[in-house]
C-alpha cells in the first residue's frame, strides 16, 4: 500500500474496517497518481535531463512513520443522520518527505515561465518569501508535474492523511462536539466551531514563516493559507459499529483542503473566500505544498529499466 | 461653490446662535428625551407603541472621517461616517415626535458635512440648514410627520453628494406609528428584536496591476474615486461597512419563534434583500408604515435612496444567509449576512427523506429507455 491510504491499518474502533471502504478507490488513485504526472508532463523520462537551473533547492522535512490518530475526511452518516467521521489509528508505511514551506510565488512563477503553469494574477513581482495563493487543485497538479519533470523526482500533493500526519499538533480534529444527530444542531455547532477561531481581519497571505514552525519543522501549517490535498470528497454510511455500509460516493471534482480547519473545495476554484449560503467559515487563501514520492520514483526507474530490456517491437 | 458653502455655513451658525438659547422656544413645554445612539446592526432601546405625548427626542452625532478596512484583503478607504460607523446609527422616534439632532464636525476633520433626512420636510431635508465646517456644530429639529423607515445621508452639494454617500455617510430613521406596527387588517404587530442592516456600495480605484490603491487623504482619493463611481459598478457591495461584518462571530442571532424586524437601507443603489431559507412574513417594501405590509415575500426590493422593513418569525434552527439576491453582489462583492438561529427542528416543515446516496438502479430511468445502438 502506498502512503496515504489508511484502510489497511487498525482503527480506533476496530480492526481493518476501512478496507472495503477504500481499497478499490485507493488502488485506482495510486495508479493515477503514479503515472498521470509523467504522462501529462509529456516528458516521462525527463529525469535524464540536468535539473533546470531555475529550480532552487527544495527544502523538505522527512518524517519517519509513526502512529497518529486520523479523522477520515468526508461526510458520514448513520441511520440517515449525520455523524462524525471515523477516527482511526494510522501509520504511514513509508517516511514522508514533505516541503518545509508552502510553494512560493516565485517558485510557481518559474513553472509559469516554462509555460507549464497558468499565469497567476498576483499583482506586482512574484516573491520568493510569500506563498503562492489563488491557485486551484489543477494549478497545484500542473506545478507538481512540472517540478517532477524538472527534477526527475516524483512530486505530488499529499493526501489528507499525510497532511494531517505532517501537521501534527496543528491539525484540527473537525469532529463536532455535540451528542445530537439533529442536523441543524450539528450545523450550528460546526458554524460556531469555525467562527470561534481567532482570525485576523486582514487575510492576505503573509511572508513565509509568519505563522511559525510546527514540531516536525514545517512552516506555516494552519496559517491563513489552506493547502490542497489530493484526497477526494467521499460520502459514506456507517453501521452501529462505525463500519462502512455499502459503497461510498466519491467525488474527485471536490478535493480536501487543509488548514486551520478542513474544508472541501471544487478543484477548479482558486479563491474560496466567497463561501456560500450554508457554509461556515471559508478558507482565507488557497495554496499548497508537495510531497516527494521516492517510492514511485524507484518504481518508475525499475519499470524503465525493464522496458529497455525488452526487444524492440 | 466655496462661497455658497461658506454662506450656508454662516447661515447655519447664525441659525444656531438664534436658537441656541432657545431651549426656551415654542416646544419647551414638551417632554425632552435624550437618546444615546448605538452602532448598527443594533438599535437603541425604544418602545414599539407609546402612550407618551409627542416629545422632542434629542440625538447627538459626531461626523468622523477615518480610514476603514472594507474587506479581508486590507483594502482601505477614507470613510466619512456619522458617529464612526457605516451606516450611521438608526434613530427611532414615534410619529408626531420631534427629532432634535446635534451634529458635530470636529476640527480634526478636513471636510464640510451636513445631513439630509428623507423623513423631514423642507430645506433639502435639513441639508441646507446643517452644513458645518470642521470645528463647527449645528442643531436641527424636524417633526416626524410620516411613519416609516427613511434614509438620512450627507449631501454637501454637487459631486460632494454622491462621494460622501458612497464613502459611508448614510443611515436610517425609523418613525413608528404611536400605536405601533399593524398588519393589513389593523391588527397590532410586534417584534422581539430588530436589526438594522445598511447596505453600502464602495468604488475603490485600482492601480495598473489591478491592486486597490490607497491615498494619503480623502481629498487625494477623490479624482480617481469619482472616475470609478461614474462607471456605476461598485468594487464592493457590503452590509455594515465591510465584507463579513455580519458573519461568523458577528452573525446576527435569533431563536425559533422569535419575531425579528429587519430594517434594510441603501442610500444610493437598488438592492433586493432575501433571507435564504426564510421569508418576509410582513414586508413594508417601500418602508412606509401607513401602507399595509405585503405578506409572504421571497425577495423584496429596496430602491436606492430608501429603506424597507421586513418582519419574520423564524421557524427552523440553523444558519440563514441574508443576502442581496443579486447573488454576484452577495457572494463576490460582499453583500451577505448570516443569521444563527437556535431552536428545535420541525420535521413537518422540512425533512430529508432520503439522504444523498448512490442512485438506485430503478431510478436510472434514462438507462432503461435508451435505445440500443447508436442514435
Amino acid at each position: 500500500m502506498k502512503a496515504g491510504s489508511f484502510p489497511l491499518r487498525e482503527t480506533a474502533d476496530g480492526a481493518d474496517i476501512m478496507l472495503t471502504l477504500f481499497s478499490t478507490k485507493a488502488l485506482l488513485k495510486i495508479t493515477l497518481v503514479s503515472f498521470l504526472p509523467l504522462a501529462a508532463a509529456g516528458a516521462p523520462f525527463a529525469f535524464h535531463r540536468a535539473p533546470g537551473q531555475a529550480v532552487t533547492a527544495i527544502e523538505t522535512v522527512t518524517l519517519a512513520p509513526a502512529e497518529f490518530s486520523y479523522r477520515v475526511a468526508g461526510d458520514f452518516s448513520r441511520d440517515r443522520m449525520p455523524v462524525n467521521a471515523p477516527l482511526v489509528r494510522s501509520r504511514l508505511p513509508d517516511s514522508l518527505v514533505i516541503m518545509k514551506a508552502e510553494v512560493s510565488e516565485a517558485d510557481f512563477g518559474r513553472c509559469v515561465q516554462d509555460g507549464a503553469c497558468r499565469v497567476i494574477a498576483q499583482a506586482g513581482s512574484l516573491r520568493s518569501d510569500v506563498p503562492v495563493t489563488g491557485v486551484s487543485w489543477e494549478d497545484a497538479i500542473a506545478y507538481a508535474q512540472w517540478l517532477s519533470g524538472k527534477t526527475g523526482e516524483v512530486w505530488r500533493l499529499p493526501t489528507d492523511e499525510e497532511w494531517v500526519f505532517a501537521a501534527g499538533s496543528r491539525a484540527k480534529d473537525d469532529a463536532i462536539e455535540t451528542d445530537t444527530t439533529d442536523f441543524s444542531q450539528r450545523w450550528l455547532a460546526k458554524y460556531e466551531q469555525e467562527a470561534a477561531r481567532e482570525r485576523n481581519g486582514d487575510r492576505r497571505p503573509r511572508t513565509t514563516g509568519s505563522f511559525g514552525i510546527n514540531e516536525h519543522g514545517l512552516l506555516d501549517v494552519a496559517g491563513n493559507v489552506w493547502e490542497w490535498t489530493d484526497t477526494c470528497f467521499i460520502r459514506h454510511d456507517l453501521d452501529s459499529q462505525n463500519r462502512p455500509v455499502g459503497e461510498a460516493t466519491t467525488n474527485c471534482g471536490v478535493r480536501v483542503v487543509q488548514g486551520a480547519h478542513r474544508s472541501y473545495v471544487s478543484s477548479f476554484i482558486r479563491d474560496a473566500r466567497g463561501g456560500g449560503c450554508s457554509t461556515g467559515t471559508p478558507p482565507d487563501n488557497l495554496g499548497f505544498r508537495l510531497v516527494r514520492d521516492d517510492r514511485s520514483w524507484l518504481k518508475r526507474m525499475v519499470g524503465r529499466a525493464f522496458e529497455q530490456l525488452k526487444p524492440a517491437a | 461653490m466655496l462661497t455658497r458653502r461658506t454662506m450656508l455655513a454662516c447661515a447655519a451658525v447664525s441659525a444656531l446662535l438664534v436658537t441656541a438659547p432657545a431651549l426656551a422656544d415654542e416646544l419647551s413645554s414638551l417632554p425632552h428625551v435624550k437618546v444615546n445612539l448605538v452602532a448598527p446592526p443594533f438599535i437603541h432601546p425604544h418602545e414599539q407603541a407609546t402612550k407618551a405625548p409627542p416629545s422632542v427626542i434629542q440625538f447627538r452625532m459626531e461626523v468622523q472621517e477615518k480610514e476603514l478596512v472594507i474587506d479581508n484583503d486590507g483594502t482601505k478607504i477614507h470613510a466619512m461616517t456619522f458617529n464612526g460607523s457605516v451606516p450611521g446609527p438608526m434613530m427611532v422616534v414615534h410619529q408626531g415626535d420631534y427629532v432634535e439632532l446635534t451634529l458635530i464636525n470636529p476640527s480634526t476633520n478636513t471636510l464640510a458635512h451636513n445631513i439630509d433626512f428623507h423623513s423631514s420636510t423642507g430645506a433639502l431635508g435639513g441639508g441646507a440648514l446643517t452644513l458645518i465646517n470642521p470645528g463647527e456644530q449645528v442643531v436641527l429639529r424636524w417633526k416626524a410627520t410620516r411613519a416609516g423607515v427613511f434614509v438620512y445621508h450627507c449631501a454637501p452639494g454637487g459631486s460632494m453628494i454622491p462621494w460622501h454617500v458612497v464613502s459611508g455617510m448614510n443611515g436610517a430613521v425609523m418613525v413608528l406609528p404611536r400605536d405601533g406596527l399593524k398588519d393589513e387588517t389593523g391588527k397590532p404587530l410586534h417584534y422581539d428584536k430588530a436589526y438594522y442592516i445598511g447596505e453600502q456600495d464602495f468604488y475603490v480605484p485600482r492601480d495598473d496591476k489591478g491592486k486597490y490603491k490607497t491615498y494619503a487623504s480623502a481629498g487625494d482619493s477623490y479624482p480617481d474615486t469619482v472616475e470609478v463611481m461614474r462607471k456605476l459598478i461598485p468594487t464592493h457591495e457590503v452590509f455594515n461597512g465591510r465584507v463579513d461584518s455580519l458573519t461568523g462571530k458577528n452573525a446576527l442571532q435569533a431563536k425559533v419563534g422569535e419575531r425579528v424586524l429587519i430594517i434594510h437601507s441603501q442610500a444610493n443603489r437598488d438592492t433586493r434583500p432575501h433571507l435564504i431559507g426564510g421569508h418576509g412574513d410582513y414586508v413594508w417594501e417601500t418602508g412606509k408604515f401607513a401602507n399595509p405590509p405585503e405578506k409572504d415575500l421571497e425577495t423584496w426590493f429596496i430602491r436606492g435612496g430608501s429603506a424597507g422593513a421586513a418582519l419574520y418569525t423564524f421557524r427552523q434552527p440553523g444558519i440563514y444567509a441574508y443576502v442581496n439576491h443579486n447573488l454576484i453582489e452577495a457572494v463576490e462583492l460582499g453583500a451577505t449576512a448570516q443569521f444563527k438561529v437556535d431552536g428545535k427542528w420541525d420535521d413537518d416543515l422540512m425533512k430529508q427523506v432520503q439522504p444523498p446516496s448512490p442512485i438506485k438502479p430503478a431510478d436510472k430511468l434514462g438507462a432503461l429507455q435508451r435505445p440500443q445502438g447508436n442514435i
